[in-house]
């Protein structure tokens, strides 16, 4: 087993890091303040190819693996994790369905653009009653002549309203249940589709989070991603990629966090000397690292499996079990080591400890998390 | 157009300065970075490059690890690197521009770039110390620079204001912050790295010995500068304050 990254891995996370740290965190806590994210970062990002790392050159991505995206992924969300999960949902989400069960024509149409960040890319699978229980879709699809017509609506999109093209499942035969859906590549402004309430959330406010509404929404029979019925299977292993983007995004927070932690602990005196040379402090950042590194481990074995084609889907849910309650415990643990500081929006400890909350609730809660992992455990 | 650029891996500008305990710079543990300086010539020579057509080779001298900053230079677009690894020699200014222009010399150039100076040792010195050597032109701390015709229209600071040079090519042009904003390595562009030409050189290579380029200055001692004292807080009502503060300044400190 080799635990040392490549020359490029590294000079992937250099160079991520020198961009994040000098372009997006000076925006990271003003746009958190305004819930409004700059999409001007998107362009440079764009530019920089971060919008399809793990796509071939062909089809407009930069022709990395999956350990070099975790890696992105997390080294944005050191500095904001709204960034993080910008990338990490238009790039998981949406462009790896395309890239994984696309025609070579809805390849070119789509993934072209959305990889080389043209285009902004979402999933529309939640809905009020159906998140992970992704069987039970309310939103139909009903074929009308070359034409499917969408009805129903999704909740709690990530990039909702600013994306450009959404994959969406929805029923095409609510008798057959989850063998009976199907994903759709719905294109943003198409007759029918339109945006119903913005979420104002804890964290990530930076993230655009809104209601998709399909109301005799009309779409080409063509834009039917995969088989008529595989709709469910197709966003199970959607989401089973997705969690490696989480779990680094967490993981990056998680980093992030510490960072200021033990900058804050060197330079902050109590009784005549830093607070980083009293045990309580020291034992709270030897146990965030300690949690950290054992976070980042199954992070990239998580990806470093899916390069290699192998199982992933229990690895992955270890990672962001495991990645995002560490977030979670290390975001709390800084903002404890800024004190009332910390409390504040003056440090960015404040920003990462609501930041982190969601790692544990999207794309599949922890509990979600443990069900898959027994799962694959006990079958 | 043969662009060449010299540059030269440096501490992070963030790096903490510490003594090993034989009084030398501790270079153990520390970050490398590419200095930030060459980091513009670098661009400057992808822009030119950009325009028309050429190749950039980026040359440094230096150990193993300077091909990090070469390879840095590469993912930004640069075609080719050059590194001479003159092994466990000490080197000075006149060192490090001998080696650099004998293997410029036995290449192909329209233009040489460089940093004005590194942020380490900060002597300014090198670049000119080549165009020396190579007897060709050299216009030092360029904030612009413009390229047509076998000429180069170079815009460079000096006291109190800015001074347009023209020069005839080849010549060496060294970058002065707001020449330009460095692009950052794409993701193609790390990828591409790899596989990019490093041609890597040992003094015996170019047919140097050690006493070719023996330093002719030898660094006696290093210290660190001393602690910073801890400010004065002068306390009370604001025009109380004042006034004891120009009090201070004009009694103690003798600044005014």
């Amino acid at each position: 087993m080799i635990f040392k990254l490549t020359e490029e891995q590294e000079m992937i996370r250099k160079t991520v890091r020198d961009f994040a740290e000098n372009e997006v965190a000076p925006k990271a806590g003003p746009m958190d303040e305004a819930e409004e994210y700059d999409y001007t970062l998107w362009d440079k990002m764009a530019e920089m190819g971060l919008t399809g790392i793990p796509f071939p050159e062909e089809y407009g991505g930069a022709g990395m693996d999956n350990l070099c995206y975790a890696i992105a992924v997390e080294e944005l969300s050191r500095v904001c994790a709204s960034t993080g999960v910008l990338i990490s949902a238009h790039t998981s989400l949406c462009s790896w369905p395309i890239y994984a069960f696309g025609t070579e024509e809805q390849k070119q149409k789509y993934l072209v653009p959305l990889a080389s960040g043209e285009k902004i890319g979402a999933l529309g699978l939640t809905e009020p009653s159906a998140g992970s229980d992704a069987g039970s879709v309310k939103t139909t699809a009903v074929l009308d002549g070359d034409e499917y017509v969408l009805n129903g609506s999704k909740i709690f999109i990530t990039n909702g309203e600013k994306a450009d093209i959404y994959v969406v499942i929805a029923s095409t035969d609510k008798t057959k249940g989850h063998r009976g859906t199907a994903a759709f590549i719905v294109e943003k402004g198409m007759p029918g589709f339109t945006f119903g309430k913005k979420e104002h959330k804890m964290g990530i406010r930076a993230s655009s989070t809104y209601e998709l509404v399909f109301e005799n929404c009309r779409v080409p029979g063509e834009n039917m991603l995969g088989e008529d019925g595989k709709g469910f299977k197709i966003a199970l292993m959607t989401l089973d990629g997705g969690r490696i983007g989480i779990a680094a995004q967490a993981l990056g927070i998680a980093q992030g966090a510490f960072d200021e932690a033990v900058k804050y602990s060197k330079i902050r005196e109590q009784f005549g000397k830093p607070i980083s040379s009293f045990q309580g402090i020291q034992w709270m950042l030897a146990d965030m690292a300690t949690r950290i590194d054992a976070a980042r481990l199954l992070v990239y074995r998580a990806a470093y499996l899916k390069d290699n084609g192998e199982p992933y889907s229990k690895e992955s849910a270890m990672a962001k079990l495991y990645a995002s309650e560490c977030a979670m415990w290390v975001t709390t643990k800084a903002v404890q080591i800024f004190g009332g500081y910390g409390y504040t929006r003056e440090y960015p400890v404040e920003r990462m400890m609501r930041d982190a909350k969601i790692t544990e609730i999207y794309e599949g809660t922890s509990e979600v998390q443990r069900i898959v992992i027994a799962s694959n455990i006990l079958k | 157009m043969k662009i060449l650029v010299c540059l030269k891996q440096t501490f992070d500008t963030e790096a903490k300065i510490t003594l090993d305990s034989n009084g030398k710079i501790e270079r153990k543990g520390v970050s490398l970075i590419m200095n930030p300086y060459d980091e513009f010539a670098v661009e400057e020579a992808l822009r030119i490059k950009e325009k028309g057509e050429g190749e950039v080779t980026v040359i440094s001298v230096g150990g193993q690890q300077t091909q990090d900053a070469l390879r840095q230079a590469l993912a930004m677009g640069a075609d080719k690197a050059v590194l001479v690894d003159p092994g466990d020699v000490e080197l000075d200014e006149y060192s490090t521009a001998t080696i650099l222009a004998k293997v410029i010399s036995g290449m192909e150039y329209d233009i040489i770039l460089g940093g004005f100076r590194a942020i380490d040792d900060g002597s300014a010195q090198v670049a000119g110390r080549v165009a020396e050597i190579l007897n060709i032109p050299v216009v030092n701390v360029v904030t612009k620079l413009e390229i047509e015709n076998g000429k180069a229209v170079a815009t460079r600071e000096i006291e109190g204001g800015s001074e347009v040079v023209e020069v005839s090519l080849p010549a060496v042009i060294t970058a002065q912050k707001g020449l330009n904003e460095p692009r950052y390595p794409s993701m193609k562009g790390i990828m591409k790295a790899k596989k990019k030409p490093m041609d890597k050189k040992s003094l015996a290579d170019l047919g140097l010995d050690e006493s070719q380029i023996a330093a002719k200055v030898k660094a006696i001692s290093f210290s660190l500068p001393e602690a910073r004292k801890a400010g004065k807080v002068i306390p009370g009502e604001a025009a109380e304050a004042a006034r004891e503060l120009a009090r201070l300044l004009r009694e103690e400190a003798k600044v005014i």
